[in-house]
């Protein structure tokens, strides 16, 4: 470098005084604090969503679920030979493979950030941490439910093939939409608790496989002989599964609802309880 | 005015047998036109000292105020006043130097407009114009830097927390550094923390020397050298921190 670069580096452009200029800024307000927290979330959610879509992640997860969708379907459900212009057979396999999927999409969320030293950055960024965890969690989703979209071709198809409810099926797609973004945020949720991509993995897999399992009628008579059927009954309250059921029927339960919409929340309120507390060590 | 106090920080990690003090009441403070040297061996304190100021760690007890806003009880108002280059500038690789900025900026709550002029403006201070549409994980080392830089510089704050801003830069780069350094230092208060005793003396008005979490020095360097009988600040800073390493 010459002298005369040396010189000209960091000669200061005449730019506009940013909201945080040394003189302006002393306090956020209400609205610029609600501002910026909704820019972070959506800095976040753009960067998560970014990153998915450069890797082959997403392309992977998605191309690998819609083939084994399609192969549970067709293969061990037998769609065709059920002959029913329906996608109770389709939507059957939806927890079981969410099961496996979502935590293979989620496990990166935290873990990644921890392994990287960016959680450095993030952390240090104006923006509350539960507005970080939104953010992480709605890019998880967005994959989900765009694996999700990906498979209206089916709903498609049984209307070329006969007079399906069409209803009954967009309320099942919404309530494993639902039962999607319940997985997301307990796997989001397991990745900045173990803040290894592996673990974070197994854990989400397992914990995930115990709140769906819950609901299988063998658990649940299993459940009634060794602790009674209020218990069994209380369990299978807990399951992904249960409070899915209702929606491959074409019924909307209220409950079901808000147990998604509970899970959803409560996983994230861990979430950002986790990552607070890697504030303290 | 003082833009940066740090007062009484206090960090312990594990616990029992284990319990280890990484910083014992860590106090000083940083005015507004003020470059502050942060020096110390490894395991000093140094980096814990500047995690809890920057509210990536939780102090025990203590406390730092970034123009006025507390760290323990404004975080979001101290750190939206705040710059930080972390240790090792962690990065996300797979962003372009633009969409990481980009990311920064709009994570700081700037407005489109603002965004625009503020990538100009640090585009040309970090000197990073030739590898803005690069991945972030193809650049040099240096790159790097200067890119973690840019980003602590994204909002304009006016207090900034440096740690190692020259690692890994050529000399030519270290000297364009230093001089940004001290143009930004007449609005700013700056902390940096270095290993190289040469930049101190360079760009840095005072200096503080930690060792064992506590702070053994605190004067202009020319002072240290003075306080501590030897001839250049590297014999000032062996003397200070090998007497604590001693007693």
């Amino acid at each position: 470098m010459t002298q005369a670069q040396s010189e000209t580096m960091g000669a200061n452009l005449k730019t506009p005084p940013l909201s945080v200029s040394p003189d302006n800024h002393p306090h956020m307000g209400a609205e610029s604090r609600r501002r910026s927290t909704i820019a972070a979330m959506t800095s976040i959610f753009g960067r998560e969503l970014r990153a998915y879509f450069y890797t082959p992640l997403a392309y992977v997860f998605i191309s690998v679920f819609l083939l084994a969708l399609g192969a549970f379907t067709f293969e061990i459900g037998r769609f065709f030979d059920a002959n029913r212009a329906d996608l109770s057979i389709f939507f059957l396999f939806h927890p079981w493979l969410y099961l496996v999927f979502l935590p293979a999409v989620s496990m990166r969320l935290w873990a990644e950030e921890i392994r990287a030293g960016t959680l450095e950055l993030l952390l240090t960024l104006p923006a509350p941490v539960w507005s970080l965890v939104v953010g992480k969690f709605l890019a998880g989703w967005a994959v989900a439910g765009a694996a999700l979209l990906l498979t209206t071709p089916m709903w498609i198809t049984v209307n070329y093939l006969g007079s399906p409810d069409n209803a009954a099926i967009a309320l099942a797609y919404l309530m494993s939409f639902l039962m999607a973004g319940g997985y997301v945020a307990m796997s989001t949720a397991l990745s900045a608790l173990a803040g290894n991509q592996v673990v974070a993995f197994v854990l989400a897999v397992t914990t995930g496989f115990v709140f769906t399992a819950m609901g299988l009628p063998l658990v649940a008579s299993g459940v009634a002989e060794l602790f009674g059927p209020t218990a069994a009954e209380t369990t299978r309250l807990f399951s992904f599964l249960t409070h899915f059921e209702a929606a491959q029927r074409g019924v909307l339960e209220l409950r079901a609802l808000l147990f998604y919409v509970g899970v959803i929340v409560l996983w994230l309120g861990l979430n950002t309880l986790w990552v607070s507390r890697r504030r303290a060590n | 005015m003082d833009l940066l106090k740090v007062d009484r920080l206090v960090k312990r990690f594990g616990a029992g047998a284990n319990l280890k003090h990484a910083v014992r009441g860590v106090s000083f403070t940083v005015p507004r036109g003020e470059v502050l040297a942060f020096l110390g061996p490894n395991g000093a304190g140094k980096s814990t000292t500047m995690r809890m100021v920057t509210g990536y760690l939780e102090p025990d007890s203590g406390d730092a105020l970034i123009a006025g806003a507390s760290i323990t009880q404004e975080r979001r108002d101290a750190q939206l006043s705040l710059g930080y280059l972390a240790e090792g500038a962690p990065l996300y690789g797979d962003l372009t130097a633009r969409a990481f900025l980009i990311f920064l900026a709009g994570a700081h709550g700037l407005t489109k407009s603002q965004t625009r002029w503020a990538l100009d403006r640090v585009i040309q201070d970090a000197r990073i114009d030739k590898v803005i549409d690069r991945p972030i994980e193809t650049l040099s080392k240096g790159y790097k830097r200067r890119v973690g830089l840019a980003g602590a510089l994204i909002h304009d704050p006016p207090v900034l927390v440096l740690d190692e801003p020259t690692d890994g830069l050529d000399p030519n780069q270290k000297q364009a550094v230093r001089q940004l350094i001290a143009r930004m230092s007449e609005d700013k208060a700056i902390l940096i923390s270095t290993h190289q005793l040469d930049e101190v003396s360079a760009m840095c008005h005072r200096a503080v020397v930690i060792d064992g979490g506590s702070i053994v020095a605190d004067g202009a360097p020319a002072e240290l050298i003075r306080q501590s009988g030897a001839d250049t600040l590297e014999g000032a800073f062996q003397t200070l921190t090998r007497e604590e390493i001693i007693s």
